[in-house]
Formats: structure tokens, C-alpha cells, sequence
């Protein structure tokens, strides 16, 4: 260490252009909600500019690694990223388990007039909480008339994210050892089966929407259900394509043995997605 | 060392230009120069010259408030704006102002102070904070919106911000979604900064008070931004796409918004102070040229607070209808923060104890600090207690709370911050008798604003009504009065920021014969580039 020298990156324009169109996104995303149809190609022209921005941005810093102008300082900066990254994803998808949990235990009990309080009783006086909640307490709301069981396809895609973490483990303790093929097949199968994951939850959504009644509108738990599955399946597709872009560099001859940083990363992201999926099937499906 | 070939082209080119000067030959000039920089101390003062135009933004806010409660009955403006006005004030003043302002003090010190040649990830660093215009452009946008601003207080509490907000609550949810992520990745590139680039030999306990505030504040961050984009997300969905969240027709609770809002409110409060405890920790050694007294039990008492911030959220729902073991424990885990915080009072004072002191301007700044701070510490210890709370909640009482804690102390911090490390920046002293001037009129004006709101708010006057009742109309007179005086010695203070950048009394490389740190051995400006070459850090025992 002492005889080295920090590295200090060039210029860049892909943060600024990356800072604008996310400007343009959400500029477009509010006027789509609020006026209607005449934001959404504003947003998705931001969408495509963020997306096409962040391809050019990871296409700079691969190239600077490739060139090897990263040392093992870099490669810690990256990691310690990476990783802190990673906490505060955690810590959104706890804002939504916490809604969940404060809801069932506490909020869904208060209104049928447990505890001292007793007065939130008083609103609906027919109303009796239970989990699922079939029945809002507001009649104008109607509630799910049944819940997707968690032995069929939710246990499906359980045992589907289960074994992706492991092929993709199985991946990269070959790509330790240097066997590029096997790296090649098992990182292939991991995105097949996220791939699985997502064409399935897809299904369960549509059986939700058409023949269960269960929707974002139906009361506080198809919110729940919505938005805690629907920010997790959200994080699957991402790192399907980040896995899909790994599975692109080895192919091209990218990373060694020793050094694999990109590699790593996106496995630590994969590995969080399926355990925040854990904390789903036993929280929201099963019990 | 020396002998030693540059690793690669990048880095020789930037160990070339430092070797010639301050002049590069690939950079870009102008207004390209601001917009494409990777280096720290640039993003460092745009990041301090955001937060000084969003601060008098949200100043004019401030004194639109302040002159319509002049006087009882409604003078200058519509009850619906004046809810717009303290609605932005607030929003601007935290998210805008005093964040980056913070934000921006690491960037320019964090790296002088641990010996880094940049912040670890540079051109995240430019992300960050072009963001932020970005995110606060939104926000302000929303005042020319049909149906106005939002319009229900900085706490934005559902159901107000929800079933019953105006149609601009879409665009502020998503300014804040930006702002949030300017947040988490600046915190992201400080904690990874501390972590990996300090000097060798510099250990985790060697590194200055501001560092160590800063890395425990980017923690704090991390943790609690992301549940502020879930709550802002959660009424996205109520208000556009019929979710029941916050509405208990749909099984969901109103209280459940604020429970979600404090757990990072709370938080965020102390991410607006340990910095700001940071600098003080470095400033007041330095004038009264004795080492910081107790060094390790204020890195404890830091940590303690930040622990301690995650188990108090619901001191601010008091009134909202708790079950009685909550009340308690709130209360009781509360008032457990006048421990840690008490140490770091009593550490300072203790420094200045049998001190040489010297009363520069960031010295008479800082001394403020701990003395009106203090004021606002105890008044929130008086909050604290939940039963005496159901009367002062909601008053102005809460107002001369949070405002003492922010403004004597957050601002201060970041005013005396500035006088302290403005020679470093620009090569000059700040100009002596003008920033006395400025400390004075602030000191008055902030205590004629914000000392009457104790006891108009403890007789009973409600925050955020436009109109009050007569026997409150002397208070509100001397506090509008302060607040303009506050307002306008601002102004002063840009001035005098002006007038340093142009010129004035040429500063050393070591511009206070008090100061230790490291960023006192770089040259007074400090040039681009500094620390290319790690220096060896002497380890002294605290």
C-alpha cells in the first residue's frame, strides 16, 4: 500500500445525462398520473435515456477494468458499494414488511375493538378483522374472494429461486477454478430459471386479477400482497438482465479466476432477491 | 516511492497536471467544467452553493409566514398558500438546504481530513448531486401547479397528503424519490470513502470527530432514506392506484403512515445533527487550542445516538392514540438520549475549560452552537414526557423546539463550518468585522424569533393556522421582527462568502495556529488535486 497511488477516474457524461433523464421520467411519470396519456411517452423516453445511459456507463467502467487501470483499492471501493447498496434495499423492502406486520397485528385488531382504545371500534361496528382480510371494513370496497394457495405455484417458484441461488453458486466456484464452460451452463441455467420465476408469477398475477378478484384495489391486502410481490418480482427481472449481461462477458472472455468483481456482484444482488423472497412465501403466502 | 512508474494513463496525467500547477489539459472549461466534474472539491462547493440558494428559497418562505402572522387576522395572503408556504419551508429547509449542505462540507473535508486523493466513487459523486437541482426544480414547479403546492406541513401526513391532497402531491412524491436517491448514493460513496481510502496508518480512532459524525450520519442514511421512498411510494399507490395503505375503509391505517414517516423522521433528525456535532468537535479544539477532551467516549456517545435514534420514532405521535406501553417506552427511550448527547455537551465544555480560547467567527459560531443547542435539547427533553407532550403538541412550542436544534443548530454549525474552513477553500480570511457583524445579528435575530414561540406555544397557540388569537399578538410581533432581522443578516453573510472568494487577507497552508488536522498541511486554496500520493499518517494519542 504505501508505495502506491490512489486512482483517480476521468470525467463522464453518462451521471449528468443519467440525472436528466431521470428528470424527464419523472417528469413524464407525474404527468402521466395526473393529466393522463399525454406524459407517458415523456417517461418513456426517460425510462429508455436512464436504461441506455446505464449500458454506456458500465460499458466505460468495464473497459477501464478490463484495461486494468482498477487496483485492489478500486475493487474494495466497488465492493463496500455494492454492499451498502444492497442494505438499503433491505431497509425498503422493510418499510413494506413493516406496513405488513403493524397492519395484521395491530391496525386489522384495533378496528375490530381489541385493546383499550375501542374507539376505532365504533366506525364499522359489523366489522371483524381476519387475515387475509376477505371483507374491508368499507362495503364500497371489495375485498379478494379467495387467496392464492402457497403449495402451488408460490411453492414452485420457491423451490425455482431456491435452486438459482445454488446453480449460480455451483457457477461460481467453477469460475474460480477456471472452467469457463461449466461457468457458462450453470450461470445460463440460473437465468433460465429466474426467467421461470417471472413467466410464473406473471401466471399468478393474471389468475389473481381474473378469476380471484384479487387486486390492487381490493383492500389492504391485495396492497400488501401487490406491492411486496410486485417490488420483489420487479427486482427478479433486474437481476435476470444483470445476470443475462454476466452470462454476456463470459462468453466474451471476461473475468479470471482471481478477479471477478462484476461477477460477485450481481451473484450478492441474486442471492438478497431470493432471500427476500424466503421472508415473502413464509410472510404473505404461508402464514 | 517517486521512482515508482505511474500505474496507468489516468493517473499520470492527473500526477502531471498537480506537478505543473493547477492546470489540466483535458478539462473541460466553463459551465462544462461544473457539470462533468468527478473531483470532490468541486462537487463540494456546488453542492454548498445548492444549499445556499435552496436556504434563502426557503428563507423567502419563511418570512411570507412570518409576515402574515405579523399581526392577528390575515393580512397578505390566502390561508390555503400560507399552508403551501410552512408545507415548502420545511420540505426545502431539510431536504434542501441543510442535507446538502452537509453533503457538501464532506465532500470538500472527508477526503483533506483522512488523506484521500477523491471520494471512492467520483462519478457517483456527480450523480448525487446533480440529482438534487433536478429533484428541488420538481419540487418548486409544484407551486405553479392548479390546486397549488402541497399543502400539509413537511410531515406530509396521510390522509391529508392522500385523499385529500392536491393534484401536485404526484410530482412532489417523485422530486422526492430523486432526492431520496441522491441521498442513499452520496451516503453509499462517504461510507466507502471513510471505509477504504483513509491514509495508511490512519486508524478507525485517529480519524477526526467530523469524519466519524459523518460516517455514523451516512449509516443513518442508508438505513432510513429507503423507508422514506417505501412511505412516499405507499402514497403514490393510495392517492393513484387505489390501494388502502392509509385508509382504514380498506383495512389500512392513517397511523400506520406516521409510524412509517417517523421511523425515518427520526433518524433524519439526527442526520441533520451529528454532523454538525462533528464540526463543533473539530472547531472548538482549534480555538481554544487544546486537544478535543474525551475523544472516545464522543465517538461512543455519536453511535450511542445514531442506535438510540431507531427506537424513539413514536415520541412524535404522543397524541395519536397509543396503546400505554408504547407511550411509555417512547418516553423512556427518549429521555436515554440526553445521555449520550449530554456527554458530548459536557466534552465540549470541558475542551474549553482552562482553554486558550479565541473568539474567531467560526469559534463565536460554534460556542453558540452548544449553548442554544443545548436550549433546544433540553425543550425536546420537556416534549419527551409524554403526559406534559399532549399539551405542547402541536404548538409553537414544538416550533422553538425543532427550530433551536435546527437553526442555532444545524445552521449555525454550518455557518461556523464555512468561517472555519473558507481560508482553506479560497486562500483568504474571511473579512473579520463583517463576520462578526453577521454572528451578532444572527444571534439576536434567532433568539428574537424563536425564544417567544416557547411561550406562546406552552399559552396555547396551534403550528401551521395562519391566524391566532389576540393575546398571542405580542410574541408573534417580536418573533416576526427577529425573523426578518435573521433573514436579511443572510444576506450579509453571502456577501462577506463574495468578498472571500475575491480576495481579502491571504490564509497560510495551516490558517488557525490551533488547527491539527490534515487538511491543514495541504496549501490555502488547496489546489485540485491533493493526497495523489497517500501521505503517512503520524498516529497521536487522544
Amino acid at each position: 500500500m504505501s508505495g502506491g497511488s490512489y486512482y483517480v477516474p476521468a470525467t463522464s457524461k453518462w451521471p449528468i445525462l443519467g440525472s436528466l433523464a431521470m428528470g424527464v421520467m419523472m417528469v413524464g411519470g407525474g404527468t402521466w398520473l395526473v393529466h393522463g396519456a399525454v406524459g407517458s411517452p415523456l417517461m418513456l423516453a426517460g425510462l429508455v435515456g436512464i436504461l441506455a445511459v446505464m449500458v454506456l456507463w458500465f460499458r466505460d467502467v468495464i473497459r477501464e477494468s478490463m484495461a486494468g487501470l482498477y487496483d485492489a483499492q478500486m475493487d474494495r471501493s466497488f465492493r463496500w458499494g455494492m454492499g451498502w447498496f444492497i442494505f438499503s434495499e433491505v431497509m425498503f423492502f422493510a418499510a413494506f414488511f413493516g406496513a405488513l406486520f403493524y397492519v395484521r397485528t395491530l391496525a386489522l385488531p384495533w378496528l375490530d375493538g381489541e385493546g383499550a382504545k375501542g374507539v376505532t371500534a365504533l366506525l364499522w361496528p359489523d366489522f371483524s378483522a381476519s387475515w387475509p382480510l376477505l371483507d374491508p371494513p368499507d362495503s364500497r370496497i371489495s375485498g379478494p374472494a379467495e387467496t392464492l394457495s402457497p403449495w402451488q405455484l408460490p411453492l414452485v417458484n420457491t423451490l425455482l429461486l431456491v435452486s438459482s441461488s445454488i446453480t449460480l453458486t455451483v457457477a461460481h466456484e467453477a469460475l474460480k477454478m477456471g472452467e469457463r464452460q461449466a461457468t457458462h451452463n450453470w450461470l445460463f441455467g440460473t437465468v433460465l430459471l429466474g426467467t421461470c420465476f417471472i413467466i410464473i408469477q406473471g401466471v399468478e398475477y393474471y389468475e389473481a386479477y381474473h378469476h380471484l378478484g384479487l387486486t390492487l384495489e381490493a383492500g389492504i391486502y391485495g396492497s400488501t400482497f401487490f406491492m411486496l410481490t410486485g417490488f420483489h418480482g420487479l427486482h427478479v427481472i433486474i437481476g435476470t438482465i444483470i445476470l443475462a449481461s454476466i452470462l454476456l462477458r463470459i462468453r466474451k472472455g471476461h473475468f479470471s479466476g482471481a478477479n471477478h468483481f462484476g461477477f460477485e456482484a450481481a451473484a450478492w444482488y441474486w442471492h438478497f432477491v431470493d432471500v427476500v423472497w424466503l421472508g415473502l412465501f413464509i410472510f404473505v403466502y404461508v402464514f | 516511492m517517486a521512482s515508482l512508474p505511474p500505474k496507468h494513463r489516468l493517473q499520470s496525467s492527473a500526477a502531471d497536471s498537480a506537478a505543473t500547477g493547477q492546470h489540466e489539459h483535458h478539462r473541460p472549461r466553463g459551465l462544462m467544467r461544473w457539470v462533468l466534474t468527478t473531483n470532490h472539491k468541486e462537487i463540494g462547493t456546488l453542492y454548498l452553493i445548492f444549499s445556499l440558494t435552496m436556504f434563502l428559497i426557503g428563507g423567502v418562505f419563511a418570512l411570507v409566514v412570518r409576515a402574515e402572522l405579523f399581526q392577528p387576522g390575515l393580512q397578505l395572503v390566502q390561508p390555503e398558500f400560507f399552508n403551501q408556504m410552512t408545507t415548502m419551508h420545511g420540505l426545502i429547509m431539510v431536504f434542501g438546504a441543510v442535507m446538502p449542505a452537509f453533503v457538501g462540507l464532506a465532500n470538500w473535508m472527508v477526503p483533506l481530513q483522512i488523506g484521500a486523493p477523491d471520494m471512492a466513487l467520483p462519478r457517483l459523486n456527480n450523480f448525487s448531486f446533480w440529482l438534487l437541482p433536478i429533484a428541488f426544480t420538481l419540487m418548486l414547479s409544484t407551486l405553479f401547479m392548479p390546486g397549488g403546492a402541497p399543502n400539509f406541513g413537511w410531515t406530509f401526513y396521510a390522509p391529508l397528503s392522500t385523499t385529500y391532497a392536491p393534484p401536485s402531491t404526484t410530482f412532489f412524491i417523485l422530486s422526492l424519490h430523486i432526492a431520496g436517491i441522491s441521498s442513499i448514493l452520496g451516503a453509499i460513496n462517504i461510507i466507502a470513502t471513510i471505509l477504504n481510502l483513509r491514509a495508511p496508518g490512519m486508524r478507525m480512532m485517529d480519524m477526526t470527530l467530523f469524519v466519524w459524525t459523518w460516517l455514523i450520519t451516512a449509516f443513518l442514511l442508508i438505513a432510513v432514506m429507503p423507508v422514506l421512498a417505501g412511505v412516499v411510494t405507499m402514497m403514490l399507490m393510495d392517492i393513484n392506484f387505489g390501494t388502502s395503505f392509509f385508509n382504514a375503509g380498506g383495512g389500512g391505517d392513517p397511523v400506520l403512515f406516521q409510524h412509517l414517516f417517523w421511523f425515518f423522521g427520526h433518524p433524519e433528525v439526527y442526520i441533520m445533527i451529528l454532523p454538525a456535532f462533528g464540526i463543533v468537535s473539530v472547531i472548538i479544539p482549534t480555538f481554544a487550542r487544546k486537544r478535543l477532551f474525551g475523544y472516545a467516549s464522543m465517538v461512543y456517545a455519536t453511535a450511542s445516538i445514531a442506535i438510540l435514534s431507531f427506537l424513539v420514532w413514536a415520541h412524535h405521535m404522543f397524541v395519536v392514540g397509543l396503546p400505554l406501553v408504547a407511550e411509555l417506552f417512547f418516553m423512556y427511550s427518549t429521555m436515554l438520549i440526553a445521555v449520550p448527547t449530554g456527554v458530548k455537551v459536557f466534552n465540549w465544555i470541558t475542551t474549553l475549560f482552562r482553554g486558550s480560547i479565541s473568539f474567531e467567527p467560526a469559534m463565536l459560531f460554534a460556542i453558540a452552537f452548544v449553548v442554544l443547542f443545548t436550549i433546544g435539547g433540553f425543550s425536546g427533553l420537556m416534549l419527551a414526557i409524554s403526559p406534559a407532550d399532549f399539551q405542547y403538541h402541536d404548538t409553537y412550542f414544538v416550533v422553538a423546539h425543532f427550530h433551536y436544534v435546527l437553526v442555532p443548530g444545524a445552521v449555525f454549525s454550518i455557518m461556523a463550518a464555512v468561517y472555519y474552513w473558507l481560508p482553506k477553500w479560497t486562500g483568504h480570511y474571511p473579512h473579520l468585522r463583517l463576520s462578526q457583524w453577521h454572528f451578532w445579528l444572527s444571534v439576536i435575530g434567532v433568539n428574537l424569533t424563536f425564544f417567544p414561540m416557547h411561550f406562546s406555544g406552552l399559552a396555547g397557540m396551534p403550528r401551521r393556522i395562519p391566524d391566532y388569537s389576540l393575546q398571542f399578538a405580542d410574541f408573534n410581533m417580536v418573533s416576526s421582527i427577529g425573523a426578518f432581522m435573521f433573514g436579511l443578516s443572510q444576506l450579509l453573510f453571502v456577501v462577506i462568502v463574495i468578498m472571500c472568494v475575491r480576495g481579502g487577507k491571504t490564509a497560510p497552508a495551516k490558517a488557525w495556529d490551533g488547527a491539527e488536522d490534515l487538511e491543514w498541511t495541504v496549501p490555502s486554496p488547496a489546489p485540485l488535486h491533493t493526497f495523489e500520493h497517500p501521505p503517512q499518517y503520524r498516529p497521536v494519542e487522544h
